[in-house]
């Protein structure tokens, strides 16, 4: 059943993170990115990881895409925008990188498969273990990831102000 | 609660190492800034991925919590970028990075 399931999310995940990545508006682009994440969340959840889930729904699905929305609305693109990514998505570009990212596909299959593993993706963790191993021996990386976020409001805050743009002429 | 007895973690691998070769081929191919950060996105999905069926298979919470490293990091990366993308939107108009080469001049 599990099996069937994880299936049809991956199956899922991988069609409309395709989708999202051809897109030529930038809205529809994100709302395929989150029926991608949305499926992963399901995939977490098979796994066994159900706090992990639902921390994918809320920071990815529900802040990290909304905040993309957001500047894309400001950004105010048109449809002038449409034909633009049209003219640079010419089929003869596609040509290269797919085939470096086929060959990277490649050998990548080629070493998961010589391990020759065929286990199954193990049991259930409940969120308790996940705290307290988090606030345990991971504690110094949970405070450097305080500190991280905090450099990234600050980043964010400079490079969103406005005098930025005038102090260039 | 036995969930997940019955997925086998090679298919887990090699659906986030798909996802990964996904998000490559979009940063490779797309020139508008937007998409490639969406694509970051989904290669950091695709990583995360990989980590909670680490932690699935041993059982052990630590994948759980580079999970959530990630979506640290991800939110951080999300928020200064977006603010580059602001700034490139400002001053060329545009969002092709090709336009962002004044250290060529």
């Amino acid at each position: 059943m599990e099996y069937i399931l994880f299936l049809i999310a991956a199956a899922t995940t991988i069609a409309s993170s395709i989708l999202a990545l051809t897109r030529l508006n930038a809205s529809h682009a994100l709302i395929y990115l989150v029926v991608t994440l949305l499926s992963l969340a399901v995939i977490f959840f098979l796994l066994g990881a159900p706090f992990a889930a639902a921390l994918q729904i809320v920071v990815y699905a529900g802040a990290i895409v909304v905040l993309f929305l957001f500047v894309v609305m400001m950004l105010n693109l048109g449809r002038s925008s449409v034909e633009r990514e049209r003219r640079w998505l010419q089929p003869r570009m596609w040509y290269g990188p797919a085939l470096l990212s086929a060959v990277l596909f490649a050998i990548l299959c080629v070493t998961i498969y010589n391990t020759g593993s065929h286990d199954t993706a193990g049991t259930m963790v409940s969120p308790k273990e996940v705290g307290i191993a988090l606030f345990g021996p991971y504690l110094i990386a949970v405070e450097l990831a305080g500190v991280l976020l905090l450099a990234g409001l600050v980043g964010a805050y400079h490079l969103g102000r406005r005098y930025l743009a005038d102090r260039r002429e | 609660m036995d969930t997940a007895m019955t997925i086998p973690i090679d298919l887990v691998l090699l659906l986030a190492l798909a996802l990964f070769v996904i998000g490559l081929f979009g940063v490779l191919t797309r020139r508008n800034i937007i998409f490639i950060l969406i694509s970051l996105e989904v290669m950091m999905n695709a990583s995360a991925l990989a980590f909670i069926a680490a932690g699935a298979r041993w059982g052990q919470p630590d994948g759980q919590i580079m999970f959530m490293f990630i979506l640290a990091i991800a939110a951080a990366e999300v928020a200064v970028a977006l603010g580059l993308v602001i700034q490139l939107a400002r001053r060329f108009n545009t969002l092709d990075i090709d336009a962002a080469s004044e250290l060529n001049d």
